[in-house]
């Protein structure tokens, strides 16, 4: 059964999708709907908006997931203010890396995809389920990915099953390979990387960790030219969201810039410290 | 071959109607009612298979009947609302326009198919102060031909809608609280089941559309906290 006059004629007197996800649904009966980029020839020497660097690391109650704002168009800035993370539902998060354009709409699709297998089903889908789900959608952007337009999201949550947070980060192909400490992708992924490496650890508290994704940020763009840095000027702070079992928590633009001119501080007192 | 035998158009429209009546009769009513802070919604149902969903952000279904009709009717309303906000905005998708779909596919079940759906549904959408021209709730019913109905306060569907509805109307004010509707509708549940004077706590299904929360509104209650909002 199905309403008429909704959807494309393909399902037809087969009657239309019958199943619980979203982006299949959008594929099947929606093909003119769907996000299908691959069919566009090369699309190398398109020159769209890139995001740059997100990362995610355990700290003492979950998961913690940040980036920062800019988004790139080659050597130019596109966007000083993009969001690159995202809450797909109230106990899981997406942080896009990549090309913008798809890389938003899978997070949007990621979103929608949840909330509807919640509602037909009557029952959330486990954490795991979710970052499944998330490796075939990305499979699925493959040949997009091969003319140019490359999606690598890093996947973060809190999983109520085993009381804990959860990350995982993905490659091209879907290839899905969850990660114990902490993560980084984008053009200043190695460095927020390196920067982790040295502050991470996974006892931290809630304004440890803070101090340690900034860190990792401000760090990153002092290396990266494509990573936006922290502006103060026209206040754009990075995104920074905290995962735990009570929920999602946004943290608010203050409490960055104080975590920010706190790192700041301790560094010129530390180089004072050095050099006197 | 023999040749069929001539039933004229209205005789099988008056069968139709009369075994779709009879189907949803037997089961259990369903009821919904506006209260100071959205819409609740307010089932007997012992069984764990729900009567009572979310379709989207502000919109809740409501059915009662066959349950396999019903359900699917519910999921058909849950792909129409994702397809329409992800196509539009979230905003775009309004209780209005899925109420009017259900009843074109009711209603074209009820003409051309043999057997008409045995179900009747609620749609309800909470209304928003904050949106211009939406600050109204809606409540929507639709039958098992295909009529569809607004409705402002409450509703009753199915089982015996008639004597539920009168107890309803003769209890309900606007803007009551939670706490009073939930007992209203208790009472009104409970008189509906033929000797004894209360169902159960643990044998309803009660969902809100709760117009404070941020996002989706909708609500399930479980056992306990309407435990606390019947005794209190």
């Amino acid at each position: 059964m199905r309403f008429p006059g909704l959807g494309s004629g393909r399902g037809g007197e087969r009657g239309g999708y019958d199943g619980s996800s979203f982006s299949e649904l959008l594929q099947l009966d929606h093909p003119h709907l769907a996000f299908d980029l691959g069919r566009y020839g090369n699309l190398e020497r398109l020159n769209v908006p890139h995001g740059t660097t997100v990362l995610a690391f355990k700290y003492a109650d979950g998961v913690i997931v940040a980036g920062d704002r800019l988004a790139t168009e080659g050597m130019r800035v596109a966007s000083r203010d993009v969001e690159k993370v995202y809450a797909t539902d109230d106990h899981s998060m997406i942080a896009i890396a990549g090309a913008a354009g798809p890389a938003i709409e899978m997070a949007r699709i990621m979103r929608i995809e949840l909330e509807h297998y919640e509602k037909i089903e009557g029952q959330a889908l486990e954490l795991d389920g979710k970052a499944n789900k998330l490796s075939q959608m990305i499979r699925a952007n493959l040949p997009a990915a091969m003319q140019g337009l490359v999606v690598v999201p890093l996947f973060a949550g809190f999983d109520l099953r085993r009381k804990q947070g959860r990350m995982w980060k993905f490659d091209v192909t879907g290839g899905r390979y969850e990660e114990a400490e902490f993560e980084a992708t984008g053009s200043g992924g190695l460095y927020a990387r390196e920067s982790l490496k040295k502050s991470h650890h996974a006892r931290a508290s809630k304004r440890e960790a803070l101090e340690m994704a900034v860190q990792a940020l401000t760090d990153a763009a002092d290396e990266d030219r494509g990573t936006g840095g922290i502006d103060t000027v026209r206040g754009i702070f990075p995104t920074v969201i905290y995962c735990s079992e009570p929920g999602i928590e946004q943290t608010p633009a203050t409490e960055i810039r104080e975590v920010y001119e706190f790192i700041l501080a301790r560094r010129a007192n530390e180089r004072a410290g050095v050099t006197s | 071959m023999s040749l069929p035998f001539y039933v004229s158009p209205e005789q099988v429209m008056q069968d139709k109607a009369e075994f779709a009546r009879k189907g949803i009769g037997r089961g259990k009513s369903s009821i919904t009612v506006e209260y100071d802070g959205g819409i609740v919604l307010m089932a007997e149902n012992a069984s764990s298979l729900s009567k009572i969903g979310e379709i989207y952000d502000r919109i809740a279904f409501a059915g009662v009947g066959k349950f396999m009709e019903f359900d699917q009717l519910r999921k058909i309303g849950v792909r129409y609302a994702d397809m329409k906000g992800y196509q539009y905005s979230r905003d775009d998708v309004r209780a209005r326009a899925l109420a009017n779909a259900y009843s074109q596919a009711i209603g074209d079940v009820f003409t051309r198919e043999l057997k008409p759906l045995e179900v009747e549904v609620i749609v309800a959408e909470v209304g928003d102060p904050g949106l211009a021209d939406h600050e109204q709730c809606e409540i929507y019913r639709i039958q098992y031909d295909g009529s569809i109905s607004d409705h402002r306060g409450f509703c009753v569907i199915g089982g015996s809608e008639e004597e539920l509805r009168s107890q309803l109307s003769s209890g309900y004010r606007p803007d009551l609280p939670l706490g009073e509707v939930l007992r209203l509708g208790h009472r009104v549940l409970g008189r509906a089941v033929e000797g004894k004077t209360a169902v159960a706590s643990e044998n309803l299904e009660v969902c809100v559309l709760e117009n404070a929360r941020i996002g989706r509104k909708f609500r399930r209650l479980d056992t306990d906290e309407l435990r606390q909002h019947l005794s209190g």
